[in-house]
């Protein structure tokens, strides 16, 4: 096998030579194909989540709302946060990135289970086909939270097709899942301990704890869902028998979780990132590594923080309270160990770099105005507004999106075996720092004066900061319409990548670019720490 | 553009401190994680031969430092919110109550006195009031930004807040629980005003009946007489063939459960009375009351509470 690869590799032969019939890319157990299916998957439901996103901001632009009808802006809304929260922000790293770099990482050959990744593939487009084919045909107007008694008693939309779509696609993350933690327990390269392995490899192993034990409780609780409005048995309805905040405490249950689903692969990528372009070792390893672990652990219990003025007991919300300032806690530990690895270094700028230290600074902020919400009576006032908004866009979008491309332009040599244009790239990550800002900055402002989240139209008062938004708005879009736009162009005319073009440590950049179907040509062995970057000479003066 | 939210209540001016205190505290960790980043980013660029001497090798005691720094600081956030929650969530025994029921897609209110609201609360400035809040359909939330105050407004149960307005003025009332297709129209405003003028308003608007004595009628035409008595004194074997508790002087006293719990007898608890009278029975009485559930609106409710509530304050127990 081991020459047969080899010779591949000196041909140029790599896995996306191998086979071009539509047939071998669709039944293919080869994870990196895997890979590039859920990147095209995803790619397609980011924009169309954005497009939702984009229509409800210029809904925004006037005090009455630009579309005409309350009802078409609610299902604009619902569909943003339905497709931008299940089929972007909870699968896009694990599967696009990580399915094509864990086992890369790990000096393995595929992930443990192959098939059940083509499989998860599937449950995933199944489950995306019917979200997209009940939010067009008439869409949902109830909000991404599905909050009872009004989905299952009043709102007349599909409510029923869209909750049976995420249910699949929840046993494509629980396939996905199980697939790292398995890879990562058993298919670890000789040499490579639990602690030789990239903070990457512990970010999806702690993600994937959280996938496989929350996802089941959000099938559930939809499964509860669908029950109660079709055949009206009371679960959550009370004038059924039922409890409508037993439906928010199982939502949230996994939804909080979720967030770390989101942003954990994104810590791991960032700290890939910035001793990769510091030349210096990740400040701090074991405590990036047990923050992760930690951060798995206490996201399963601070749920009740988004019910603070749900009705649920005051002992309750004071115990939700501190559990949320604790979960900040290892978050906060990160960003200082980030800036650490910085501090002497040897820090060069390219377009993941830039996008990294966006991540650092975006996530900051967002954490930040976490503590705002975290504070029980700022909550009071804070929460079900813009502010909401903005801070979770600041984690979610400013933080998860910002390091999901960092990790796209840092592996896109290894995955396509083409250089993007660094300019360009640099470009696009200064673009959408800047829209970024725009867009959710004075949503802050918003919330704080009061403005209601999901509202169709608004008092006069709040238009100025409206406008600003969605002027940003634009800006974020070009931003992301950017690297769709270069990152193709690169696909047929980048300059060729060689095997380890950033000089980085990490078994990924041991073989060829992109690399052969057999991932390595001999199994790597591991003899030394993760992020053993020599210290380069300064150079000398003359 | 108004960047400035009036405070209207004392209440608002201390959460603005809390809120103005994370402003500080977080504009203080921006200035050092991004002061710090571009401070290395400069001083260690790749291109620059500065000196950067010796890596130290043991890091845990600045992760311990900073961890603890952090722990310290979150903990002292944690109490500053929950001391104000905490008293944001417990009214004063003698404040003015006023009922409010959301429903899709309105606000309506009443007072004491049966005036009626819909989409505006009028209320005095300088005094506790009390807001009774249920909903007859779906999840609303009530929210005065004025106040800082907010909370969800279920279907099904009381919830309750609290506040004394300070300053006079017409505020912005909004739902923030996405309710349904006018979610965005469910708005109204709360107008505080001198007592005088309030009470100007409360003679000005049509009342009707006080709803405690449209909860009398009530009272009897649902058969409630039957077994408490005509005027709620309680039955026993020998008025009566059903024996019920006495029903003077209960609201707002403590009232021993079968099941050995003690419970305070305040709307709520008079509310799943009526609607699931087998969940509280009282100690030393029969399950032989019905359930109103479904037959009883939530504004019959709440004027039969009011009945109930006037019963107590004619003879103190």
């Amino acid at each position: 096998m081991s020459a047969a690869a080899g010779a591949a590799a000196l041909s140029g032969e790599s896995y996306l030579t191998d086979g071009f019939s539509l047939r071998s890319w669709l039944l293919t157990t080869d994870h990196k194909r895997i890979a590039i299916l859920y990147l095209a998957s995803i790619t397609v439901f980011f924009f169309i989540g954005a497009a939702g996103a984009a229509l409800v901001r210029y809904n925004l632009i006037v005090p009455e709302g630009l579309i005409k009808s309350a009802e078409t802006y609610n299902r604009l809304f619902t569909m943003h946060g339905v497709v931008m929260v299940w089929f972007f922000l909870v699968p896009a790293v694990p599967v696009t990135l990580g399915n094509f770099i864990v086992p890369l990482m790990l000096g393995a050959r595929d992930l443990a289970f192959p098939k059940l990744n083509l499989v998860s593939w599937y449950l995933f487009m199944l489950g995306g086909a019917i979200v997209l084919y009940s939010l067009f045909t008439g869409g949902v107007d109830t909000g991404w939270t599905f909050y009872t008694p009004l989905t299952t008693q009043y709102s007349k939309g599909h409510v029923v097709a869209t909750v049976i779509g995420i249910f699949i696609a929840g046993f494509s993350s629980i396939a996905t899942g199980l697939n790292f933690i398995v890879s990562i327990h058993r298919l670890r390269a000789p040499g490579m301990t639990w602690f030789r392995m990239p903070v990457f490899l512990w970010s999806l192993y702690a993600t994937s704890v959280i996938l496989v034990l929350a996802t089941p409780v959000l099938a559930m609780t939809l499964v509860l869902l669908a029950f109660e409005r079709i055949f009206h048995i009371g679960v959550f309805d009370p004038t059924l028998g039922g409890d409508p905040l037993l439906f928010q405490h199982l939502f949230w249950f996994y939804s909080h979780p979720a967030v770390y689903i989101m942003i954990l692969p994104g810590f791991g990528i960032v700290s890939e990132i910035v001793p990769a372009f510091s030349r210096k070792p990740l400040f701090g390893y074991t405590f990036v590594v047990w923050a992760s672990i930690g951060i798995a652990v206490i996201s399963f219990l601070v749920w009740g923080h988004h019910m603070f003025v749900a009705g649920t007991s005051l002992f309750s919300a004071l115990v939700f309270s501190i559990l949320s300032y604790m979960v900040a806690v290892p978050s906060a530990i990160k960003v200082f160990n980030w800036i650490g690895t910085l501090h002497k270094g040897f820090i060069r700028f390219d377009a993941p770099m830039l996008y990294a230290l966006g991540f650092i600074g975006l996530f900051t902020m967002g954490g930040l105005t976490g503590l705002f919400v975290a504070a029980l009576a700022a909550d009071v006032h804070l929460t079900q507004t813009y502010f909401v908004v903005a801070h979770f866009h600041y984690v979610m979008v400013g933080g998860m999106v910002s390091a999901f491309f960092a990790g796209l332009h840092y592996w896109w040599p290894k995955i396509t075996g083409r250089h993007y244009p660094e300019m360009w790239g640099r470009a696009g990550a200064l673009i959408i720092f800047i829209g970024f800002h725009l867009t959710f900055f004075p949503q802050f402002i918003l919330g704080y004066l009061g403005m209601p989240r999901r509202y169709h139209s608004y008092a006069p008062e709040f238009q100025v900061l409206n406008v600003l938004s969605s002027a940003g708005t634009t800006i974020l879009a070009a931003g992301y319409l950017l690297p769709l736009g270069y990152l193709t162009w690169s696909l047929l005319r980048g300059e060729r990548a060689a095997p380890n073009p950033w000089d980085a440590t990490g078994l990924e950049w041991q073989t060829p670019s992109p690399p052969p179907t057999e991932n390595f040509v001999a199994t790597p062995v591991v003899t030394e720490e993760p992020y053993a970057y020599p210290r380069p000479k300064p150079q000398a003066t003359s | 553009m108004n960047l400035w939210l009036t405070a209207a209540t004392h209440n608002a001016t201390q959460v603005d401190y809390l809120i103005f205190a994370l402003v500080l505290i977080s504009c203080a960790v921006l200035a050092l994680v991004f002061g710090l980043m571009l401070l290395y980013m400069f001083k260690y660029r790749a291109g620059s031969d500065i000196d950067r001497g010796t890596l130290p090798r043991k890091t845990w005691r600045l992760e311990a430092a900073w961890t603890a720094a952090t722990l310290v600081a979150f903990f002292g956030l944690f109490v500053w919110g929950a001391k104000l929650y905490l008293l944001l969530f417990q009214p004063p025994a003698d404040a003015l109550q006023i009922h409010v029921i959301g429903k899709q897609f309105m606000w309506k209110a009443e007072h004491d006195g049966g005036q009626r609201e819909i989409n505006a609360i009028h209320l005095p400035v300088g005094l506790d009031v009390q807001l009774v809040m249920t909903s007859e359909d779906v999840i609303h939330d009530f929210s005065v930004p004025a106040f800082r105050i907010k909370h969800d407004v279920l279907p099904g149960r009381y919830e309750a807040l609290w506040f004394r307005v300070d300053i006079p003025g017409t505020y912005h009332l909004f739902c923030t629980q996405f309710c349904g297709v006018d979610h965005a129209n469910m708005v109204g405003e709360i107008v505080a005003m001198p007592k005088a003028d309030y009470q100007k308003w409360l003679a000005r608007s049509d009342a009707g009946e006080t709803l405690a004595a449209a909860g009398k009628t009530l009272f009897m035409r649902y058969g409630c007489s039957g077994c408490h008595g005509g005027d709620g004194a309680g039955a026993n074997q020998s008025q009566s063939t059903v024996r019920a508790p006495s029903l003077a002087g209960l609201y707002g006293s403590p009232v021993t459960l079968a099941d050995g719990r003690v419970v305070k007898a305040d709307d709520r608890y008079l509310r799943d009375c009526i609607l699931t009278p087998a969940r509280q029975r009282v100690a030393s009485y029969l399950p032989v009351m019905p359930s109103f559930a479904g037959e009883i609106s939530e504004e019959e409710l709440l004027k039969i509470i009011a009945y109930l509530k006037s019963l107590s304050q004619q003879e103190p127990s």
